[in-house]
Parts: C-alpha cells; sequence; structure tokens
C-alpha cells in the first residue's frame, strides 16, 4: 500500500460509521446482467448475482460487512406486494423474507456486525415487537437495531387485522408513541430479571402488564429513522439514533446535516447523538472513465425497456403500453390522482415531472428509455477506488453526513468489490475502524448507553 | 386402531430452565438470554437424530421470543426440526405466516411452528386490542390462522421467479395469488411477500390434548383439519391411542389421508440415571407396540441434565430395538416425518382449469 496522500493526523478525522443495505426490492437492484456475446443462457449470470431470498445470500452479504468491519447490516421490509395497473408489479426483484428472523439467524453466522430490521410501526403491536426487539438484542448480545417506518396506506392495510387507513398526521404520532412505549417495556424489568410492571395509557396504545425479558445487552436497541421530510427530522431530533436519508450533493447534505442536528438540543441531546447516515450506491472502476461506463451501463441494466414505460406510466398515470419504448415521450398530459400504482410513493406533481421529461427529452433527442434513464439517479459515487474514499471522506468531514449506508446493485456479491477495495483506503486515511473496537452497535456508532429510569434496575 | 408408524418419531421440547433465570446476574447485574444454552440442547438432539425440538411460548412467557430462539438455533445445526409455538390470538396472521415460512429460508426447510392461543386477561391486557375470549373461540380463530397461513405460503407457486430477461419480467405473476381470505376475525388480502418456502409448507403442530376448558372438540378439529403433527398428553396408552383414532377419525371426515397426521404422545420426563433412560426407552417402546402413537413429544424437566442422557442412553436402546432410525433419511423436517412435500393449492386449481 501507498502512504496517505491526503489524511492528516490519524485520530483528528472525523470516523465515518459504514451500513451494508441488502439490495432492495426495486429496479436499483440488477437482476439480469447482459449476456456476452454468443453466451447461452446459463452463462450469462454474473457470478455476483444470487437469490435474492436464500440464506446463503444474507450469510454471503452480513459476512462481507462484518470483513469490512461496518457498523451494521440493514433489511428493509414491504408489506403488500406492489401493483401496477391492478395487477402484481413483476418487473423488479421482488419476495423478500421477515426482516427480524432472518437478522436472528444472521446473529448465528456473524459476530460483531449490527443488525438492523425495518418494521413497521402501523402494522405491528408495541408489546410484541418490543420483545421481538429484545429478543434479538440478546441472541446477538448487543446488535440490534429496528429502522422506524410508519404507513397509512389502505392498500397495505388490507393484509392485517387493523385494516386500512392511518391519517397521516397520526402515523407519526402513532410512531412516537411507538417508540416510546417500547423503550417503557425495554425499561421495565431490573436487569437482575426481576420483573417490574408497567402501565401505559396513552392515545394510540393503552396496555399494561409485565414485561418478560430483562434489559437488553444495549439497553435499548439502537432506533433509526428514514425520512426526510420536516415531520420524520423532527421526530428523528426527538427519538433516533441514527437517521437513514436520501444522498444529494454536498451542499444539500450540509444544509440537512446542519438542519437536523440543531434540532437535538430542543430535547437535550447532544449533535453526537444522532448519526446522519445517507443511502449510496457506488460503482468502482480502474480509471475514472471506466468507472463512468460502468455506470452508464448500470443504469442501462436498471431501466429494461419495460421498466422505462412502467417509469412514464406512474407519472402519466395511464396506460402506454402502445408506445415505442425507444420512440418519442406522450404528448398527453398525465391524468391526476391516478391509483395506477400501488405500494409506491406518490409523485406529488406529475404534471410538472412530466413537463420536464419532455424537455429534456427534446433537448437532447431522447427517446422513451434514454430519458428514463437519463432522469433515473446517478449512482452516489462513481470512480476509481482512491476517488469515491476522497469523496466519501469529503462528505463526513464537511458535515454532509455522518457515514453511509450503502445499497449495492446486485446480490449478494455487490459489496464485496467496496469491501475489498476502498475500506481499506479509507483505512489509511484514518477515517475508519481496522478493527472492532467494541461488541454492540452502540459501541461502533458511539452512542452513549441509554439513561435507566429512576427506580428501575437498582433494586437491592 | 391402525398400527402406527414405524419406526417411530421422536421430539423434544427445549422449555424449561435457561442458565440467565438460575444463575446469578453477570459483572455488569445484567441477566443475558444468550443463545448458546439453546444451541447446545438441539445439537445434542442432533445427535439423536431425533425429529425435531420444540420452544413453548407465550406473550406471559419469561425469556426471548421462541421463533427468533431458534432461528438463531437454526444455521448452527443442520438437521434437527425447528419447531416453536407461535401464539395466534393478539398476533397479525400475516405475519405469523411470513415468519414462520421464514424460519424455513433461514433452516432450509427444517421449520414448523406450534400454533396455541392466549385465552387470558392479563395477555389481552399487553395488547390492548381485544378482550379475553373463551378458549373455544380463539382456537376456532388459531384454526384460520392455520388456514390463512398455509394459503399463504401456497401463494407464490414453485416456478414463480422467472428471471425472463427477454419480456424484462422477475415474476410471472399469473404463478402469485391473492388469498381473499375472509376469517370471523379477520381478513388478509395476500398474496405473500416471502416466496414459497422450501418445504411447501412448513410442519403445523397442534397439541391437541383438548383442555377441559370447554375447547376440547375445537382444539380436536384444528389439529384433524389443519395440523400436519398432533400432539397428545396421557398418562397411559389407551388414552393416547384413543386421542388418535379420534383424531384420525376426525382427519377422514375433513377429507384428509389420516396417514398425513402424526400423532405423537407428549409425555414428561424426569432422568436422572441411565437406568432412567434405559426404563423410558422400555416405556416408548410398550406404548408404541400398543399402538398408542406415531411417536413421542418428550417434555423433560431440565433439558440441560435430561437431553444428554435422553441421547446417550434411550436413543441407542431403541435403536437397537429397531424403533428408531439410526441416520437422517433426507434434509428437511418434512422428510424425517415421512410427510410429502405437499402440491401448491393454486397451481392444482390453475392447471385445472
Amino acid at each position: 500500500m501507498t502512504t496517505p496522500r491526503t489524511a492528516p493526523q490519524p485520530g483528528a478525522r472525523k470516523q465515518i460509521h459504514l451500513a451494508a443495505h441488502f439490495p432492495g426490492v426495486n429496479n436499483t437492484t440488477v437482476w439480469a446482467d447482459a449476456p456476452p456475446a454468443g453466451a447461452g443462457p446459463d452463462a450469462a449470470r454474473h457470478p455476483a448475482l444470487g437469490s435474492q431470498i436464500a440464506f446463503s445470500s444474507f450469510t454471503h452479504l452480513a459476512r462481507t460487512a462484518e470483513r469490512g468491519l461496518f457498523d451494521f447490516f440493514f433489511l428493509a421490509e414491504g408489506l403488500r406486494l406492489r401493483e401496477h395497473k391492478g395487477r402484481i408489479h413483476d418487473l423488479d426483484v421482488v419476495g423478500r423474507p421477515e426482516s427480524l428472523t432472518v437478522l436472528s439467524a444472521l446473529a448465528a453466522v456473524t459476530d460483531r456486525l449490527g443488525l438492523a430490521a425495518t418494521v413497521n410501526a402501523t402494522f405491528n403491536e408495541p408489546y410484541e415487537l418490543a420483545r421481538r426487539l429484545a429478543s434479538l438484542d440478546h441472541l446477538s448480545e448487543g446488535r440490534a437495531a429496528w429502522n422506524v417506518v410508519t404507513s397509512s396506506d389502505a392498500f397495505t392495510g388490507e393484509n392485517f387485522r387493523r385494516g386500512g387507513y392511518l391519517d397521516r398526521a397520526d402515523r407519526y404520532t402513532r410512531a412516537a408513541e411507538f417508540v416510546a412505549t417500547a423503550r417503557e417495556l425495554w425499561d421495565s424489568q431490573a436487569a437482575d430479571g426481576h420483573p417490574g410492571p408497567f402501565d401505559h395509557a396513552g392515545t394510540h396504545f393503552d396496555i399494561r402488564g409485565e414485561f418478560t425479558l430483562p434489559r437488553s445487552p444495549q439497553g435499548h436497541p439502537v432506533v433509526i429513522q428514514a425520512g426526510d421530510s420536516s415531520e420524520g427530522r423532527e421526530f428523528a431530533a426527538s427519538t433516533a439514533d441514527v437517521i437513514f436519508t436520501r444522498h444529494s450533493g454536498l451542499e444539500a447534505g450540509q444544509s440537512f446535516y446542519a438542519d437536523v442536528k440543531a434540532r437535538l438540543a430542543a430535547y437535550g441531546r447532544k449533535p453526537d447523538d444522532l448519526k446522519i447516515m445517507p443511502g449510496v450506491t457506488f460503482v468502482l472502476g480502474d480509471t475514472a472513465a471506466e468507472a463512468q461506463q460502468q455506470a452508464a451501463e448500470i443504469r442501462r441494466q436498471q431501466v429494461s425497456p419495460q421498466n422505462a414505460l412502467l417509469a412514464l406510466e406512474q407519472i402519466w398515470g395511464v396506460d402506454l403500453s402502445a408506445y415505442d419504448p425507444e420512440g418519442p415521450l406522450p404528448d398527453i398530459d398525465p391524468v391526476p390522482e391516478s391509483e395506477l400504482a400501488q405500494g409506491r410513493v406518490k409523485i406529488a406533481d406529475p404534471k410538472a415531472v412530466a413537463d420536464r421529461w419532455r424537455a429534456l427529452s427534446q433537448a437532447k433527442g431522447l427517446s422513451i428509455r434514454e430519458t428514463v434513464i437519463e432522469t433515473t439517479g446517478r449512482q452516489s459515487f462513481i470512480g476509481t477506488p482512491e476517488a469515491v474514499a476522497e469523496e466519501m471522506d469529503t462528505f463526513v468531514q464537511s458535515e454532509a453526513a455522518d457515514g453511509f449506508i450503502l445499497v449495492p446493485h446486485l446480490t449478494p456479491g455487490g459489496l464485496d468489490p467496496f469491501v475489498d477495495r476502498v475500506v481499506p483506503l479509507l483505512q489509511e486515511r484514518g477515517v475508519f475502524r481496522t478493527e472492532y473496537t467494541g461488541t454492540t452497535l452502540r459501541s461502533h456508532l458511539g452512542l452513549p448507553d441509554p439513561a435507566r429510569p429512576v427506580g428501575k434496575g437498582d433494586r437491592s | 386402531m391402525s398400527a402406527p408408524r414405524h419406526p417411530l418419531h421422536l421430539a423434544v421440547a427445549l422449555d424449561g430452565p435457561h442458565p440467565a433465570g438460575q444463575e446469578p446476574p453477570g459483572p455488569d447485574g445484567a441477566r443475558r438470554y444468550d443463545a448458546d444454552h439453546y444451541v447446545r440442547l438441539a445439537r445434542i438432539a442432533e445427535h439423536g437424530t431425533l425429529d425435531f425440538v420444540t420452544l413453548g411460548d407465550s406473550f406471559a412467557r419469561p425469556g426471548p421470543d421462541a421463533l427468533a430462539v431458534l432461528a438463531r438455533v437454526a444455521p448452527a445445526t443442520a438437521r434437527i426440526g425447528l419447531v416453536p409455538t407461535v401464539t395466534t390470538t393478539h398476533t397479525e396472521p400475516f405475519h405469523v405466516s411470513t415468519t414462520v415460512s421464514t424460519l424455513d429460508w433461514v433452516s432450509v426447510g427444517r421449520a414448523g411452528w406450534q400454533a396455541d392461543v392466549s385465552t387470558t386477561e392479563a395477555e389481552a391486557a399487553l395488547f390492548g386490542r381485544r378482550p379475553a375470549a373463551p378458549p373455544a373461540e380463539v382456537w376456532r380463530e388459531a384454526g384460520e390462522v392455520a388456514d390463512v397461513a398455509a394459503r399463504l405460503w401456497d401463494s407464490w407457486e414453485d416456478d414463480a421467479e422467472i428471471r425472463d430477461r427477454a419480456s424484462g419480467r422477475f415474476i410471472d405473476r399469473d404463478k402469485l395469488h391473492y388469498v381473499d381470505f375472509t376469517g370471523t376475525t379477520f381478513t388478509v388480502r395476500g398474496p405473500s411477500i416471502v416466496p414459497r418456502p422450501p418445504q411447501g409448507r412448513p410442519v403445523i403442530v397442534v397439541d391437541a390434548t383438548g383442555a377441559d376448558d370447554g375447547a376440547a372438540d375445537a382444539v380436536r378439529e384444528v389439529a384433524a383439519a389443519h395440523a400436519d403433527v398432533a400432539l397428545v398428553r396421557a398418562e397411559d396408552p389407551q388414552t393416547a391411542g384413543a386421542a388418535r383414532d379420534d383424531l384420525r377419525a376426525r382427519a377422514r371426515a375433513h377429507g384428509r389421508d389420516p396417514d398425513r397426521l402424526v400423532v405423537l404422545a407428549s409425555l414428561p420426563v424426569e432422568l436422572y440415571a441411565p437406568g432412567d433412560a434405559a426404563g423410558l426407552a422400555d416405556l416408548i417402546g410398550d406404548w408404541h407396540a400398543d399402538g398408542a402413537a406415531d411417536g413421542f413429544h418428550l417434555r423433560p424437566a431440565d433439558p440441560a441434565r435430561d437431553l444428554g442422557l435422553l441421547v446417550d442412553t434411550a436413543v441407542p436402546v431403541l435403536r437397537e430395538r429397531g424403533l428408531l432410525r439410526r441416520a437422517y433419511p433426507g434434509a428437511t423436517l418434512r422428510e424425517h416425518l415421512g410427510l410429502p412435500r405437499p402440491a401448491n393449492r393454486y397451481a392444482l386449481a390453475r392447471e385445472a382449469s
């Protein structure tokens, strides 16, 4: 290895936190590699491309993340398969296991890696979920995390007892009360296992009894909040340990970072008590040009002709199957309030997006597919390992992030190149650990142990 | 009375004192439910080529979530079946289905679940969603949950994932199915978010003893209609055999092949010495010869003490008598139990139409 180039004194620099996101159920995850010329159908599969559901894939990615000394491994969640034009969406990777069960199993094949599950606060109940999270924290000896998400859609509700609609405003109040209640439960037993009763009478939950687990190794599993809205930021500032946010440019990142960190004081919290970790993608190459070329190729794979039309239909809100993906964009206007796509985030102003896309298409002479490729988010970090390490470091040192949640585009081998090629460079720069110094996820993240309420756990 | 299965099936309960509840707290004053205790026990059971281990659960039971524990055990074992209790009264049927399905994925085909209910006001108060209901009522609901869970497992046909580059389709959506289940207390639209698990349907276990709480008939019906394995707690072989006959008759009435319902006599055991274990082997042999059961579910008073004696002493005796196999015949729990991988109901319906 060469000597570090620009890194100042090791130890003086802010440390980067890294997490690995299992590739998602969306078109970011590439499932069909471009076939080599003349190859048979079976020869086309990329060696890093495997099952999205086999446990061996989860083991591979988690062990890769642990080999790279990552803070945690992250699983997303979906409780209803997405639909398009009234039918199940069939173009993207789909089908995944239940998060907490997979993470309990991964605790057996990893030793230090944090294990984060996305679990919906709308379609679960505090007692059961608090118990499952505390169980994971015990079984993993202090590595559990919960990414709190909420949902309000009647579409997902059709799979659950409580059914559909929850007012948007109620989503966050329910989530906030849910997290507070879970913490009451986690705190309710003394460390020596002596049960203490809990009694919670709130707006959303009216429950009482005894929690059946001693306080877990982390006290409270780490709480992650995903979301960029003002409500989401406030919720994160009040209660979360990590915020999983959208990645944007350096200045936008700095502005988000400053905004969120400034909200903490109102809750008696210090800036370091909440880590800001954008979700990012990456493409590595031996040269900058090779990386750019590879990135463009991946975007082509992510936007198949069928996916391009689907992306268009999500904006236009009508059936566009008669259009040629290699032809021009439709000149009709989008239908507002369309129910064409279900289980996805709604597009706020489809007409504005359509106008922008048409302008782009005309200015550059792009087909439908080319336009979608052009407007599909470019990968967050593209370049040589050296350039990517430097750029990530810059984001962290200049307070645009505390670290990153990496989203590989291949299952399960997509993280290996980053761990093999970028992590050593971050270590050389003195901004990433060279060994785990603690055993719990809280220790990896440098988070304080949660205070125990007075009167709990000090039975003597 | 039809002859019981041969060789007999053997399962063991891992319930019992966890060291965290017995030993003094650690240096930081904390008691930890570490996984090693359960891994150790499951490996002993696996060494004895037992069919499966069970771990009971309720929301009032001290200790970690049973399904999470056995998910943690799965990668640390290779063949033993893993059957946690999952309750159906205050839980979401959709989540019950996906967690059990996921246990089957992480264990590569070794999952089952023992369906149970919550009947107390104390458990109801932990959720605050519905008051406690009569046992017969919540058992009928448990049957509906078992039904919808199995439908959700079938809601993906085995070959639904096609990865067809030419058409850009990852799945063939004609092979994914809405279950549109309407139960007495809930509805589920489907399909599952989890592809059909390795066993097609993880094994459903029901304790069909039927307590004297007005639910005996409901419990038997749930077992006869939905269970792959029924447990019967009995003091003597006649009682167990009568329960087996009753369950088989009921299964037949539901249009099932009674041989697809494995009835295990569930017995408490306490072993202190090799002599006790040899005595247990005799008792098992006698009950089996009397046609009392297709096998046994043993509930050691203290698994950490009793399980080693059971496997080292009783198992070899049973093997010598040709009552117990010497090696696992396959990789999945269904294979251990001699139960076929079920055909997918939706695939059958689609192919018939």
